[in-house]
């Protein structure tokens, strides 16, 4: 009896490829979650993003007032959007998240600069992400005086030369330090609800059908939304228990500033728990086998980490990759989580991240319901 | 305990508790079931037999709503098996051929989970009540999973009869349960049976065969034949003989064996220990045959055996 034969050896490869030759999906996926990471990873993902929403309210209508407005709109990292007319509906549109940036010029911004009075110009980012913000502020200054040169000739030569024409103060609005764990730590919380929540509840209902006791089950009165909702609850349950170590932790550790309502993260925080729980029931429906559900689930769990704006800027990723972030329900979460802690955020403004997981959950639920087989056909 | 609240809904017929016409199911080209005809009487004990699939867990499942059949009709309880399987189900009890409880609750939970997912109130009282029923409990704080196999159907048959089902599907439910759980278990479906519950068992075992009311056998998913255990003797129409060497010549009855084996008349040659069993069709040329071998070998009218029925009619179904 040889130690290692390699008669032996070779029938176990050989079984081990025929195995896999079986299971198509497991295979698939083996291939699939390399070229997603790869997408991802090459295309999607850009750290300096450029094309940043920008609101501008401006209180002066002068050459100088529109060349700095032009000469932002040409630098490529602010995307003018947005001609506000009042305080209170830029700071609307910053507590939202609908823009990043907004530019406030006073009046009589162009007689100003032309008097060598070197006016404020404010700009206000949404510094949740400092990550994000970074890039941009930091150009700016550059960005702004090059935008001026050309009007600057002649009798205005002079200005061009000491301190620059305009005086810019910048507020990172929500997080002034910059603190990239102010950003990340509530991110966190998506991030694990979705990981934990997801795949727990793809192995329950496969779990059933391989054991054998789904035969059982079926043959009992018990109706598909009673067994769907019944196996969901308990995970509900862990998802707040989860909920509430990140929260402390974040609380006690990091020192993440808790600015709105806890109650009303944890109230409307139910629907992003129920959206993830119901992938999961869905992806048991559909897998064959327990590996099969852990694959589905990482599938679903890798565009989520890469794709909502919890490890790279959203708005730093390509028009495409915006769109699929966009059906994610992590990504509007994150901006509810990061509304609600870091700015404040009350029931309307948080109602508008939250219905896109609603709608996420509704349609996921009624797929899954549609896929649950009564029947063992 | 006969469920005294329960009255038939749209039974029309009160004794025959499963009928079906022409019930057929295909599974992609592969016709499992193929136009069965059956009729099962109430309080009857009915055996179902045929070789490995043969279609007997593909009619069991149509039966009980896990599978939808593709053409024929069927009532079961009375009611539809098509459409009313939502009102069938709490009326019957359903062992699958695997044992399909959760092997990580122990012996009381798994009740307890079946009791409440029939609607069963009083829990507490009648999981109490099954565990004493099927002598469960030593046993009641254990895994389901650590039970042996012979435990474990006492537990799957407890569990599946708690609610008080008016009928019994089982699948081959004593399949590698050692001879005494054996007859355990069908002591117990017999005295379900006596209180007017009716079961359907399939099973591979000639012994259960005969304990049971009536039989019906299928292969290819056709219904071969079905009746009592003495008619479907009869009408098999096969005649027996025990052939014993008089000088306990084992190989001399081995050489028998193969010698009549080839000869016309002859349709099963089997040995039993030191005899033969030889059966045949047409009992002139046997009686023939007991002449001209009467030398050396005793020859004796026996009974013709259950098995020797059904592999008669399985060898049938396969020239066919």
């Amino acid at each position: 009896m040889k130690s290692f034969s390699w008669a032996r050896f070779k029938a176990v490869v050989h079984k081990e490829f025929v195995q896999m030759r079986r299971d198509r999906l497991t295979f698939a996926m083996l291939i699939g979650i390399p070229l997603v990471q790869l997408v991802l990873f090459g295309y999607a993902i850009n750290a300096d993003p450029r094309h940043l929403p920008t609101a501008v309210l401006s209180a002066d209508n002068s050459p100088y007032s529109r060349a700095v407005v032009a000469a932002m709109q040409n630098s490529d990292y602010f995307k003018v959007c947005e001609h506000a007319s009042s305080r209170e509906q830029v700071r609307e549109m910053l507590l939202r998240g609908d823009v990043q940036f907004v530019i406030t010029i006073p009046e009589q911004f162009g007689r100003d600069v032309v008097r060598g009075r070197r006016p404020v110009l404010l700009v206000e980012a949404d510094a949740t992400d400092p990550v994000a913000t970074g890039g941009a502020l930091k150009n700016l200054p550059q960005i702004i005086e090059r935008g001026l040169e050309p009007l600057l000739q002649g009798p205005l030569e002079h200005l061009r030369r000491g301190p620059a024409p305009v005086t810019l103060r910048a507020h990172a609005e929500f997080n002034p330090e910059a603190e990239t764990q102010y950003n990340i730590v509530p991110g966190l919380m998506g991030t694990i609800l979705t990981l934990t929540l997801t795949m727990i509840t793809s192995l329950a209902m496969t779990r059933e059908r391989e054991r054998g006791t789904m035969e059982n089950l079926l043959t009992t009165p018990v109706r598909p939304l009673e067994v769907t909702t019944g196996k969901i609850l308990p995970f509900v349950m862990v998802g707040y228990l989860q909920m509430f170590l990140i929260l402390a932790a974040s609380y006690l550790l990091f020192g993440v500033p808790m600015h709105g309502s806890v109650i009303l993260l944890l109230a409307l925080t139910v629907i992003f728990i129920g959206a993830n729980l119901s992938v999961g029931v869905t992806i048991s429906t559909m897998a064959r086998n327990q590996l099969q559900a852990v694959q589905m689930s990482i599938f679903f769990f890798l565009p989520s980490l890469l794709l909502s704006g919890f490890m790279f800027p959203f708005r730093g990723m390509p028009q495409w990759a915006q769109y699929i972030g966009s059906i994610l329900p992590l990504t509007h979460y994150l901006r509810l989580i990061r509304g609600i802690l870091l700015k404040g955020n009350g029931l309307t403004e948080s109602l508008y991240h939250a219905w896109p997981i609603l709608l996420f959950w509704v349609l996921v639920v009624l797929l899954g319901l549609k896929s649950f087989r009564q029947t063992l056909d | 305990m006969p469920p005294a609240d329960t009255t038939p809904s749209g039974l029309e017929n009160n004794d025959i508790v499963i009928d079906v016409h022409g019930l057929t199911k295909r599974f992609g080209s592969r016709t499992v079931v193929n136009g069965l005809d059956m009729q099962v009487k109430r309080g009857e004990i009915f055996g179902f037999l045929g070789p490995n699939g043969s279609g007997k867990t593909t009619f069991i499942r149509m039966l009980c709503g896990l599978l939808l059949p593709d053409s024929g009709q069927g009532s079961c309880l009375g009611l539809d098996i098509r459409t009313q399987a939502a009102a069938i189900k709490p009326q019957v009890g359903y062992m699958a051929q695997r044992f399909s409880l959760y092997e990580d609750l122990t012996v009381r939970e798994n009740l307890s989970f079946m009791a409440r997912v029939y609607g069963l109130r009083q829990v507490r009282a009648t999981v109490d009540a099954t565990i004493e029923r099927m002598g469960l409990q030593r046993y009641t704080n254990h895994l389901a999973g650590s039970l042996s196999g012979g435990w474990k159907q006492r537990l799957a048959l407890g569990a599946c009869t708690q609610h008080h089902p008016r009928l019994l599907l089982l699948d081959e439910p004593t399949a590698g349960v050692d001879p005494g759980a054996r007859r355990d278990f069908w002591d117990e479906v017999h005295k379900l049976a006596g209180q007017g519950l009716t079961a359907l068992i399939s099973t591979h075992y000639m012994d259960e065969a005969e304990r049971c009311h009536r039989l019906a056998y299928i292969a290819y998913g056709k219904l071969l034949a079905q009746g009592t255990t003495d008619q479907l003797v009869r009408n098999s129409g096969l005649s027996t003989w025990a052939v014993r060497s008089l000088h306990g010549d084992s190989e001399a009855v081995f050489r028998l064996s193969r010698e009549l084996d080839s000869r016309p008349g002859v349709e099963q040659v089997v040995p039993v220990g030191v005899t033969l069993n030889v059966c045949g069709r047409d009992p002139d040329l046997l009686s023939a045959l007991a002449v001209e071998h009467n030398q050396d070998f005793q020859w004796s009218r026996t009974e013709t055996s259950l098995e020797m029925v059904f592999i008669d009619l399985m060898r049938n179904a396969e020239v066919n």
